[in-house]
């Protein structure tokens, strides 16, 4: 029986395994035989069961006890026993075993073997795990073969010495002189090896890159003679001539031509050629375009050869081959800051693709088209944003809504439209847009005054329409809270304006606040507009104080203290509620008694705030005769300075002054050194402290101070939330 | 340059596994079954190029084995997917109308075929009749080696 069979029976008999025990026990045994066969003298056999071996190793069973015979093999004189000898070695043993260092002895030995099966064994071993110590030691060998051996073995010399290169770059030096010779070859196979080896060469040492800038011409001659020659049949793939070599010529050229006028000019007609003659109805065909476009992109080129390159892209992406169109992605994606104009040229094919089957075109096409986005193509592309969003994957949503709040910032044509866009991605998507989008657009409704009675028309509407998309709510709560007046009024000029009555206005809040859709927030906003449509209301003021006063004993510590204050408003100071409650009034001053420095900072984000402009100073805690006020000193858009005053009305001094702050997330606190930490009694005089605020993400503003303090031997500590700040004082 | 060529089955049996660079069996371990995992994973109709860690995964099914390798970050995946195909054009050739069980029944030809193609992760002979006729001529003189009268 031939002793292939005797794998092959192995390799059934292990396939017929019903399960994983029966295979482990085949496999046991089987191993136990070799070890014995491996110990014993030769008998013709080792090569078969090393292959065993190898077959056992590849189902993920252990194999190093078969590391020694791979050792012995290689050094056999019989050529079947060093085949199967050398891939033991690369299949088991890398540079990090000891006994690999064994091997480079025969592997020496075997580079100068007459007969050039066995040379090319010992290369391809080389080349595939030799290690740092093995390269330095067979380096000038393979330098040999490198000038004087013939095609077959030149080849896999030349990947050899990448190799070398690679582990020990310092022996690329050596190398140098052979490889400059070798691109005079014809054969393709040592042309390509040779291409590989200068181009690991020039990626390594710039000097070396000096030199074969040199060699532009020879390697633009090749190219030419590979894009212009006829049909090759040895070569040929699907019309193009060796399209392997092809690209690594491109590739070296673009290294050779990258930072450098004379060489980049000495490829622009080659490159221009290659755009053109080359059919791209194959793969192999556009690898080489591919490869084209990077390398026109890559280095010094003409404007015109740019645009042909962008092109390219471009029909790359009306493709049917969905590869091609993913290539023609990424690569436009790098390209779209640096070559802008001509990448919008394929802004229709670009939009199409959001529509492709495929997640990552998708994905792809979303950042291209988020990078196009300008002044003059905004209404447009919005358009077909907003359409993709409607459809668009869930995975990708946040992504969108956020690309496309940016663009709406930056070149909406309008604040009308600029609503209008929010509000549609709000009803769209509300779910999946970041958290300060409601604070932002309520900022944007504040500043567009003329607009009021426009957004809080589309806003009812909205939200009589659907209640569950929280952020779209919180809005329209507060809008309906400042603007209801407006909406009653019944008429509008930029549109249809509802016929609303005081009730239905109040209907909705409710429906609003008892849903269990309505997050805690949610309520917030609800319960402080129904509040405020208090002062704007002539009729149902009884209805909204009885809304407020059901509150009051909600189960929600937030919603309670509003309720709480605000039928304080109504019972002790209804003189103030209309001051409190107007446009123009002071944002809901709350204050908590105790708590931790956890609660300090805890709850700043959630609490919604409103940024509005008030009289110069504030007062923003007043208790046992302690008072303190803030004054705005300075304020930018990234940030404000402000200044706390406290005094003191009592007729005893207050001691251990200490105020305390904490700010949103993204915003930085400074705070200087109080004036002092005693407070002199009867107000005759007072301690300040300077706060300095940096907001680089331009949030809403809030702050919570910490004051405490030692009146009549008691310790007191109170806590009290800022959410609207003075204007400055100049 | 290629730092890996996986072959395996759907069920994810690997059938041939080729390392470029040293890795220790560990985490070769780990790279195939991440290999295995993305790729059975992906969805009929997409495009056959992903990315994981620093590395382009560039994969293509054949019949039953998936053809995976992995691809330095430069490298091009149009290109990458010509070299997969001409291993398996090679393989064709060799065993006529190759089908996966040649391959687990000869893998070591397999890795024969795969040397005379890919040296060090890169190409080494880009016609496939040269690739063809020295796979013959080493066929030929381990027959001779193997006879009893050429010891």
């Amino acid at each position: 029986m031939s002793p292939s069979v005797r794998l092959q029976e192995m390799i059934r008999v292990i396939r017929g395994a019903r399960t994983q025990g029966e295979e482990r026990g085949v496999i046991q045994r089987e191993c136990a035989a070799i070890r014995a066969q491996f110990r014993q003298a030769d008998n013709g056999t080792r090569s078969h069961n090393l292959a065993k071996l190898l077959y056992v190793h590849m189902l993920g069973y252990p194999a190093h006890f078969g590391q020694m015979e791979c050792v012995r093999l290689i050094a056999s004189p019989r050529y079947n026993e060093k085949r199967v000898g050398y891939l033991g070695a690369m299949m088991l043993l890398d540079e990090k075993q000891d006994a690999s260092l064994l091997i480079t002895n025969s592997i020496k030995n075997d580079l100068s073997h007459s007969s050039q099966y066995v040379q090319s064994l010992a290369l391809c071993t080389l080349g595939c795990m030799g290690s740092a110590e093995m390269c330095r030691d067979l380096a000038p060998e393979i330098d040999r073969l490198l000038r004087a051996s013939n095609s077959y073995i030149k080849k896999k010399a030349a990947l050899c010495a990448v190799h070398i290169v690679r582990k020990v770059p310092e022996l690329g030096e050596l190398f140098t002189p052979a490889s400059r010779s070798l691109l005079s070859e014809k054969n393709h196979g040592v042309l390509h090896g040779a291409v590989v080896l200068i181009t690991e060469l020039c990626e390594r040492n710039p000097e070396t890159l000096e030199q074969f800038r040199k060699a532009v011409p020879e390697l633009v001659q090749i190219m030419k003679g590979l894009v212009m020659s006829g049909y090759s049949p040895e070569h040929n793939v699907a019309g193009i001539s060796d399209p392997f070599l092809q690209v690594r010529i491109l590739r070296l050229l673009r290294i050779l031509g990258r930072n450098n006028e004379t060489a980049s000019d000495a490829v622009n007609d080659l490159l221009a050629q290659v755009a053109t003659n080359t059919d791209s109805s194959k793969t192999a065909g556009s690898a080489v375009l591919y490869e084209t476009v990077l390398t026109v992109m890559d280095i010094k080129s003409e404007s015109g050869l740019r645009v042909l390159a962008v092109n390219i892209l471009g029909r790359f992406l009306l493709n049917n081959d969905r590869n091609i169109r993913y290539i023609s992605m990424t690569s436009l994606q790098k390209i779209v800051q640096t070559d802008h104009n001509a990448v919008q040229r394929h802004r229709g094919t670009i939009v199409d693709c959001l529509k492709d089957q495929d997640a990552s075109v998708k994905r792809r096409a979303l950042e291209l088209s988020l990078a196009l986005v300008s002044a003059v193509n905004i209404r447009s592309l919005m358009k077909e944003l907003l359409l993709f969003l409607s459809s668009c994957p869930p995975e990708l949503r946040a992504h969108t809504t956020s690309g496309i709040f940016n663009a709406a910032e930056r070149y909406a044509p309008s604040q009308r439209w600029h609503i209008d866009t929010i509000l549609h991605v709000l009803t769209t998507a509300g779910g999946d847009v970041r958290d300060e989008t409601v604070p932002n657009l309520i900022q944007l409704i504040t500043t567009a005054t003329e607009l009021h009675c426009y957004t809080v028309h589309k806003l009812y509407r909205a939200l009589i329409a659907d209640i569950s998309v929280q952020s779209l709510v919180q809005v329209a709560c507060w809008c309906i809270g400042e603007y209801g007046d407006l909406l009653l009024r019944g008429e509008c000029e930029e549109t249809e304006p509802v016929q609303v009555a005081e009730d239905d206005v109040l209907d909705a809040l409710e429906t609003v606040l008892q849903s269990h859709m309505s997050s805690p927030a949610t309520r917030g906003f609800a319960l402080t507009a129904t509040m405020k449509l208090s002062t704007r209301i002539t009729h149902n003021v009884d209805r909204i104080r009885s809304i407020v006063s059901i509150y009051g004993s909600c189960i929600d510590v937030e919603l309670q203290q509003r309720a709480v204050e605000y039928n304080a408003l109504f019972k002790k100071y209804d003189h103030m509620r209309y001051p409190a409650l107007s446009t123009t009034a002071l944002g809901p001053v709350s204050s908590t008694a105790g708590g931790d420095l956890l609660d300090l900072l805890g709850g700043l984000d959630v609490t919604p705030g409103e940024t509005r402009s008030l009289p110069p100073s504030v007062i923003v805690y007043e208790k046992n005769g302690v008072t303190l006020k803030l004054q705005t000193d300075r304020q930018t858009d990234t940030g404000m300075t402000i200044t706390l005053t406290a005094t003191n009305s009592t007729d005893r001094e207050i001691t251990s002054l200490t105020l305390q702050a904490a700010v949103p997330k993204s915003v930085q606190l400074q705070m200087k050194a109080p004036s002092g930490d005693v407070i002199p009694a009867h107000g005759l005089g007072q301690v300040t402290q300077t706060v300095l605020l940096n907001n680089p993400n331009k949030v809403s503003l809030k702050m919570r101070v910490r004051v405490c303090y030692t009146s009549q031997d008691f310790v007191c500590q109170d806590t009290v939330q800022i959410d609207s700040f003075p204007s400055p004082a100049w | 340059m290629m730092h890996f060529l996986l072959l395996f089955s759907r069920q994810g049996k690997l059938r041939l596994q080729k390392w470029f660079t040293p890795i220790p069996e560990r985490e070769k371990k780990k790279i195939v079954r991440d290999m295995t995992t993305m790729v059975l994973g992906r969805k009929p109709r997409s495009c056959n190029f992903l990315h994981w860690k620093d590395l382009k995964i560039v994969y293509k099914k054949y019949a039953s084995l998936y053809f995976c390798c992995g691809l330095d970050a430069e490298e091009n995946e149009l290109l990458a997917l010509e070299v997969l195909h001409r291993y398996v054009e090679l393989l064709d050739k060799y065993f006529g109308n190759v089908c996966e069980l040649d391959i687990i029944f000869n893998f070591e030809k397999a890795y024969f075929i795969l040397d005379e193609f890919l040296l060090g992760g890169e190409v080494q002979e880009t016609s496939k009749q040269v690739v063809s006729r020295s796979i013959e001529a080493s066929d030929m003189l381990q027959e001779v080696s193997e006879r009893p009268c050429s010891r």
